[in-house]
């Protein structure tokens, strides 16, 4: 009895650490959220990242489709290669699709955002976006937005 | 002069001799595994008398540590107007540090201690030396199964750490100060990652567990079998596993988290 007793607490302990483990995993963690399911690549070329990182979210019309796969720089062109996952349930989206690195709210987190082109051919696995727009770059803004003032107090 | 670097050398020799057999009885209780395998009923009583028995101290602290971060942390979140980050802030300082941490801590404290009072008194009541006489050895009879006690509770008290301390934080920050809760979990989901911070931290309470329980039994089995031998002893599992996991905490830290 008093052995069967303590099997039962132990397992009873053992149980509730496991179920501690998978409350951290699925509603703390972001591990459900990670797995891209059936992803297929496609790249594109930025003259400037910004502060862009991998695992950022790739969004269209604000929904997230996918993540940053991988950033580095291509060395004939010096411009920043940027290779995305996207979701497999997305499969339509245009070739001539453009992509943009957009900011969440003033000082948030950067990420890339596709806007849908017009043809009818769609994007397949290592592709390459053609169309990009950089990040915007708040320092170099509010230099210019300095600049000009004072150029137009010169005038 | 002389006898003041005399003691210095003597304490570190004592230092070094001390790791070398608390090595040594780590690597001969491994090697007497298969047998303890086969009385795990004896793994089975440690572990309800090591981890089940320290479970009510970490889950009362767990609470009392979410609430605390919860209300720190947004106090001076709402200062930024960035109490929505309550929830990440809470559970990125749990998983990473606090929980394998304060689990470690409180389980040296409450367990480890036991565990070398425990044996020191085995030892000191010739218990082990009988026990030998009949030809069991303490080693896989006594020794083995308690710190692998330890090394399994460790990990299972701090994730269970770590969860409730986040219900903690849940509670006090949603239901008292009023962060949005849908809010709250989402920037969690955000922030933390399942392999960087969670596992990570699983990981850290993994070598402290081992570190502990090593400590703890090691201590027990060496203590000089007087007493004051016991007593001091058992002191010394305290305050040497404290600060061996918070100096390990650092060093793991700065290789995990870069």
């Amino acid at each position: 009895m008093q052995r069967q007793l303590i099997e039962v607490i132990v397992g009873l302990f053992v149980i509730a650490g496991v179920v501690a483990l998978l409350f951290l995993s699925l509603k703390v963690s972001n591990l459900n959220s990670a797995i891209v399911t059936d992803p297929y690549q496609v790249s594109a070329r930025f003259d400037n990242i910004g502060s862009l990182k991998v695992r950022a979210p790739v969004s269209m019309a604000g929904v997230k489709i996918g993540r940053v796969k991988e950033i580095r720089l291509d060395s004939d062109s010096y411009q920043a290669q940027v290779v995305m996952e996207i979701s497999g349930e997305y499969t339509k989206l245009p070739v001539d699709s453009s992509a943009s690195i957009n900011t969440q709210g003033l000082l948030g987190e950067q990420f890339v955002s596709l806007e849908p082109g017009g043809q009818q051919k769609f994007l397949i696995n290592g592709d390459r976006l053609r169309l990009t727009q950089s990040a915007v770059v708040l320092e170099n803004l509010i230099g210019q937005l300095l600049f000009s003032n004072s150029q137009g107090a010169k005038e | 002069m002389i006898s003041l670097l005399r003691s210095t050398g003597a304490l570190s020799l004592s230092v070094f001799a001390a790791t070398g057999r608390a090595c040594i009885l780590l690597i001969q209780m491994l090697l007497t595994l298969p047998l303890a395998i086969r009385r795990y009923e004896l793994l089975l009583e440690q572990l309800y008398r090591v981890g089940v028995l320290t479970l009510p101290i970490i889950i009362v602290a767990a609470l009392f540590v979410g609430m605390v971060l919860a209300l720190q942390g947004y106090n001076t979140l709402v200062d930024f107007g960035a109490e929505s980050s309550l929830g990440l802030l809470v559970a990125l300082s749990l998983t990473r540090e606090l929980g394998p941490v304060l689990a470690g801590l409180l389980f040296a404290g409450r367990a480890g201690a036991a565990l070398t009072a425990e044996i020191g008194l085995m030892k000191a009541t010739e218990q082990l030396a009988g026990m030998e006489m009949m030809a069991v050895d303490p080693l896989w009879r006594v020794l083995l199964p308690r710190f692998l006690a330890g090394v399994l509770s460790v990990p299972l008290l701090a994730v269970l750490f770590t969860a409730v301390g986040i219900l903690g934080g849940y509670l006090l920050g949603v239901d008292v100060l009023g962060v949005d809760q849908g809010v709250f979990w989402s920037a969690m989901q955000q922030g933390v990652d399942f392999h960087q911070d969670v596992m990570n931290g699983l990981l850290k309470s993994l070598v402290f567990g081992v570190l502990i329980s090593l400590i703890a039994v090691f201590m027990g089995y060496d203590a000089s079998p007087t007493p004051a031998g016991v007593s001091s002893a058992t002191t010394l599992t305290v305050v040497l596993s404290s600060l061996v996991v918070l100096a390990m905490d650092f060093s793991l830290t700065s290789m995990m988290f870069q």
